[in-house]
């Protein structure tokens, strides 16, 4: 059991490796949240007058929100009016190429390996790369534009394809859907955009990489995705955070609409800065994430790989409108030290005949708390609905906790659901069997988990599953690959 | 190859092993038999490292080396191989997945490159054919779901691939019918050589009609209470454990 | 709290209060009724009652909860009992004990059997020890206003090393020829090494709304047995909400069955506590639910102490336009390491308007631990439905057969012949005239 221990202990005092920062000029708003930064905001963006006021609407309903305290996450109160609500490197008015980005913020984006040279480019990816509140580069722009398919910054967006953001913009998560979403409606500076038209497979994995940099500030930013009639696209969303002893918000909203037989597939690989061993610091993760499958045969499928964030509170969910559509979530959410996740989705029936599947996998270490909080619900006219969920857990020393609150409301009767959960520990002759043959304790303990999300792992596209993988054990461990 | 001095052992409070003098030379096949409760699986657990069982008195020598220092791994990774007596199953992970981690971390424990997906494949094919399994089996999670003989013959499977100096075989026997028996003994065989050893833990005498000894230990009450060739395990079969029983009490 | 209602229903029930049978007691009640005073019944967001809107139907089914204690009308329970069943009989009519109707058989060496408020000044000792354990009446609004205003309980108490043969058997009879509103108490204590059978019956008569709530509190010691059964068949205007605490210590066996087949609303708050080690503890129940009833069964298995066992199986049948409400919590402490912890909810629905909302919820901080829940929703399986009638028989006895088949496992877990016999036959009967 100490060896045991010992081990857990070396897992458990490993480094975040995104820590550093860089020293990028910025351009801020005041410290402070009041309708004047919402103005501030709009304006440094030449924002049309609908989308202020939009805006403005989001920020009053707001201020007469209160901040949800169902989950199972504990922290000090935020301080609303302490937080920078924008912050943009300082850069020239518009870029025309990607030699234009500044070099330091290349350097970042390379130091993270991800490359916004074109020639350097990760293949068969276009990447998005935001810093703090603001789209820096999109590469592969021009490719994709030869099959119609939009893929830009939110505030391109706005500019370039109004008709299309005021139409989506709020239609899948209404501006006072929940606090944290009425908080970003009212203050998001920046995000992607994507949209695929009718009976297009897009080629390539879209990504968006996200990175806070600058000190105070939260990041707001909101992904939006349409797809047409027919067409596919996977969507790759990572992030990180430098090394901060004080807490720093992520309130995103992400959006995603399908029409008939159209399916996006959304995959996330989260690793905000989760604070040091001891509790201090990190990204407080509060995330709305939400897709409409609006046509019949429609799919939507998130796929979620969480190891960072001091606390992650998000519930990818799929509304099942259309007919026959589909819903799904797989997810591996890990935590260690003192990190909180509560985390899971909800999959609304609506339409007949849909299905939805849940594959949920929490590891706890350290003296963290994990918890699967999900939804399946199944209204009165979806005859014939299926759901299916798994969640399972996986506790990593006698610190931590790991929690399951599904929730199952059913008012049809022609609905089958089924819910299964375990908890398990690794088990000590699973590690000797390992060891026996030579892999060293740190090894397998990698392995077996490795092996206990290789569900979740494989839905994931093969590039991030590597980068999961090696993720996965970096949490948990020092350096096994 | 292998030299135990007065090994002596408990698990909890309980002394298992009363000191056991045994010496184990290169090719040789030596078989511990005994009754239930003898300490025949707990001699197989000291040697291969398991943390349960504290050594309270004695020495193991393995190639020049104390090998009751060594952690697990790097037993294994001196050459000690355990088919275990309940190989455990590890959802998730294949079979090959599994042999490559292991395979590769032995070979850089020992100073050699890591070996690329072809020549692993390639050995793997070879070793497959040797032990009579099937690709399929490999590609599951290990041990999940496989039937008693699957299991062990994924044993002799993964002592092929590891090349090991000195096998020790858990009752391995146990659990097989009779066909899965021959297929996990001609394995076991196929293995033999004038570089290796094996020792055969078991409770009964038919593995030993498969896997022929050079010399049979009789374990009684954590000490070796008579030593002598194939001919003693017949004896034994013959006259039961009763019979070593009542000589030690005459003694 | 209760800004939602226009009504003060907590002052009209605290209005009613008449009695009390001690200054512990009355500092007691009215340290309950100012503490729901603040806190208020619950409304439709509180978490706990979200598919129980058990203050609402109060509203809509009474004019006031002002009332008075109700004369005894009844005079024969003959048709109530358990055929066969050699027992104790206490019989409680509208709230108050009636001596006439109950019969008390076992000897009192072996356990004493007596209502609530003699107890109280009898055995002061022991009921101060086990009645409102922890300021229990705090868990839940409905213990609060059950600690306030109960009129009368049963009180036993089982002497060490003695295996009662003879069950208790708890008849709560309520007669709704008018509006009532019941407020009863269970305070039992199960000694070392002792066995004892309870099984508590509701039924209602007349055509009136009754309100009925009931605190059970019973400690089971080390190496002891309980077995208890619940009946819960109030037909009509019956809104019933039980809290029950059942407290284990080492070596103890709790087996629990719960059937609920009547009434408008039906509210359990079930708790184990398994504050021992090497305990094992049986959670069954059985909803099996037609018209309008909304059942709604809260239990909580909580782990305290490390290598106990628990096995929780709850399965319901909806029909018409019933509702099913599971909510299962297992909670296993950090200390309780070692622990084994099984839960499974599984649901029929029959109707288009019935429904079922389940939360079966686990909630573990060790780490050596078992734990599964699983949850399933399904319909009857039409195949083995064809395949019954094509052996000719008809569609109505099928799906009685197949109901049944789907209880069985339930029913299966009751070890003494008679009751099992009794319930089979409630069940079956409810099988073949309702669904």
């Amino acid at each position: 059991m100490s060896k045991d221990n010992q081990v857990l202990e070396e897992l458990t005092s490993k480094e975040y490796e995104h820590g550093w920062t860089v020293n990028l000029e910025a351009d801020e708003a005041p410290r402070g949240l009041n309708e004047d930064t919402v103005r501030f905001i709009s304006a440094k963006k030449n924002e049309p007058e609908w989308l202020l006021e939009w805006r403005l609407k989001a920020f009053r309903m707001w201020v007469k929100m209160a901040e949800p305290k169902w989950p199972n996450v504990h922290y000090p109160p935020i301080d609303y009016q302490d937080i920078i609500y924008y912050s943009a490197p300082k850069k020239k008015a518009s870029l025309n190429s990607i030699d234009e980005v500044d070099p330091e913020l290349i350097k970042t984006f390379e130091k993270l390996g991800i490359s916004l040279g074109e020639q350097k480019r990760l293949t068969g990816i276009a990447v998005d790369a935001v810093i703090d509140s603001v789209s820096v580069a999109t590469t592969f722009k021009d490719k994709l534009s030869e099959l119609g398919i939009i893929f830009c910054s939110f505030s391109e967006a706005v500019k370039e394809h109004p008709e299309l953001i005021r139409k989506y913009l709020g239609s899948v998560v209404p501006i006072n859907d929940n606090y944290f979403a009425a908080l970003n409606s009212a203050v998001f500076s920046d995000g992607s955009f994507c949209y695929i038209p009718k009976g297009v497979r897009c080629p390539m994995e879209l990504s968006t990489y996200f990175r806070i940099n600058a000190a105070n500030t939260g990041q707001f930013e909101r992904t939006l995705i349409v797809a047409e009639e027919g067409a596919y696209v996977s969507y790759l969303e990572g992030c990180t955070a430098p090394m901060r002893d004080e807490n720093q918000l992520h309130a995103a909203v992400v959006e995603l609409y399908t029409m008939k037989d159209a399916e996006i597939k959304y995959s996330t690989v989260q690793n905000w800065y989760p604070g040091d061993k001891n509790g201090k610091g990190g990204i407080y993760n509060f995330v709305t994430k939400r897709g409409l499958c609006f046509g019949d045969h429609s799919k939507i499928s998130w796929t979620q790989v969480e190891t960072g964030s001091a606390i992650t509170w998000k519930y990818p969910s799929c509304v099942l409108k259309g007919d026959y559509s589909k819903g799904e979530f797989y997810s591996v959410a890990v935590t260690n030290n003192y990190q909180q996740a509560d985390t899971g989705t909800k999959m609304i029936h609506i339409g007949k005949n849909t299905s939805s599947r849940i594959v949920s996998k929490g590891i706890s270490a350290g003296k963290s708390q994990n918890s699967y909080r999900g939804q399946v619900q199944i209204m009165k006219r979806a005859s014939n609905a299926r759901n299916f969920s798994q969640c399972d857990s996986l506790l990593m020393g006698d610190q931590c906790g790991a929690h399951t609150f599904p929730y199952i409301d059913v008012e049809n009767n022609t609905a089958r659901i089924e819910h299964e959960a375990t908890t398990s520990k690794i088990g000590e002759d699973q590690i000797f069997y390992c060891q026996q043959r030579g892999i060293s304790e740190e090894a397998a303990v990698a392995l077996i988990v490795n092996g206990y999300a290789k569900e979740v792992l494989n839905q994931l596209p093969m590039e991030f599953a590597v980068e999961a993988q090696k993720l996965l054990a970096l949490t948990l461990e020092g350096s096994v690959g | 190859m292998l030299s135990i001095k007065n090994l002596q052992a408990k698990i909890g409070e309980k002394q298992i092993l009363q000191g056991i003098d045994l010496q184990i030379n290169a090719g040789e096949v030596h078989a511990i038999m005994g009754p239930n409760g003898s300490g025949k699986s707990t001699l197989a657990s000291v040697l291969s490292g398991r943390e349960e069982y504290e050594v309270t008195e004695g020495e193991v020598d393995f190639l020049g080396k104390n090998l009751l220092e060594l952690s697990p791994e790097d037993r294994a990774r001196e050459g000690i191989f355990m088919a275990f007596q309940y190989p455990v199953e590890i959802p998730g992970v294949s079979t090959i997945n599994f042999m490559k981690t292991a395979l590769n971390q032995i070979r850089t424990y020992r100073g050699q490159q890591a070996l690329d997906a072809v020549s692993f494949l390639g050995l793997m094919k070879e070793k497959m054919k040797l032990v009579e399994i099937d690709q399929s089996l490999l590609n599951r999670s290990l041990n999940e779901g496989f039937s008693g003989g699957e299991k062990k013959r994924n044993e002799v499977f993964q002592m092929a691939m590891l090349e090991p100096k000195l096998s020790i075989l858990d009752e391995t026997d146990s659990g097989l019918d009779i066909d899965a028996l021959r297929i996990v003994a001609n394995g076991v065989n196929k293995l033999r050589s004038q570089n290796n050893a094996t020792i055969v833990v078991t409770h009964y005498q038919r593995l030993l009609d498969y896997i022929v000894p050079d010399f049979v230990h009789v374990l009684y009450k954590g000490r070796i209470v008579k030593s002598g060739t194939k001919e003693l395990a017949l004896e034994l079969e013959a006259k039961g454990y009763d019979w070593i029983k009542n000589e030690v009490a005459a003694v | 709290m209760n800004v939602a209602t226009k009504r003060d229903l907590v002052s009209e029930l605290a209005a009613s209060r008449t009695r009390s049978y001690s200054p512990a007691d009355q500092a007691l009640r009215e340290d309950a009724l100012t503490y729901l005073k603040n806190t208020g019944l619950p409304i439709s967001k509180t978490e706990e009652y979200r598919f129980a809107p058990v203050t609402r139907i109060l509203e809509k089914n009474f004019d006031s909860l002002t009332l008075s204690s109700q004369v005894n009308t009844v005079v024969s329970v003959n048709e109530f009992l358990i055929e066969g069943l050699k027992g104790n009989i206490i019989v409680f009519v509208n709230g108050s004990y009636a001596p006439a109707l109950s019969k008390i058989v076992s000897n009192p060496d072996q356990i004493i059997i007596k209502p609530l408020s003699k107890a109280l000044v009898e055995n002061e000792e022991v009921v101060s020890a086990l009645l409102n354990q922890k300021e229990d009446y705090k868990k839940d609004p409905f213990s609060a206003v059950n600690t306030g205003l109960w009129s009368e309980g049963l009180f036993f108490h089982v002497a060490k090393h003695t295996e009662v043969k003879e069950p208790v058997y708890l008849l709560s009879l309520n007669d709704a020829s008018s509006a009532v509103s019941v407020h009863t108490r269970i305070v039992g204590w199960v000694e070392e090494g002792s066995e004892v059978t309870l099984i508590e019956r509701f039924e209602t008569t007349g055509h009136e709304a009754a309100f009925h709530t009931q605190v059970e509190e019973i400690s089971v010691a080390k190496e002891a047995v309980l077995n208890y059964y619940k009946i819960q068949n109030d037909p009509g205007k019956s809104i019933q909400v039980c809290n029950t605490l059942i407290h284990q210590s080492d070596h103890s066996h709790v087996n629990t069955f719960t059937l609920t087949m009547n009434g408008e609303v039906v509210r359990n708050n079930f708790s184990i506590a398994i504050d021992g080690e090497h305990c094992e503890s049986h959670f069954h129940g059985l909803y099996l639910l037609t018209g309008n009833t909304l059942a709604d069964n809260h239990t909580v298995v909580d782990h305290i102490k490390p290598n106990s066992f628990s096995n929780e199986l709850y399965k319901g049948v909806m029909d018409g336009h019933s509702k099913g409400v599971f909510n299962g919590k297992i909670y296993v402490r950090p200390q309780a390491q070692m622990t084994n912890a099984f839960q499974s909810n599984r649901n029929v629905l029959l109707s288009e308007t019935s429904t079922i909302n389940t939360k079966p919820q686990l909630e573990i901080w060790a780490d050596d631990v078992k734990c599964s829940h699983g949850c399933t929703t399904g319909q009857l399986d039409e195949e083995a439905l064809f395949y019954l009638q094509s052996r000719g028989i008809n569609k109505d006895s099928a799906r009685a057969m197949l109901l049944y088949a789907f209880a069985s496992d339930v029913i299966a877990t009751i070890k003494d012949e008679t009751l099992k016999t009794y319930f089979d036959q409630l069940i079956a009967e409810r099988l073949h005239k309702n669904f």
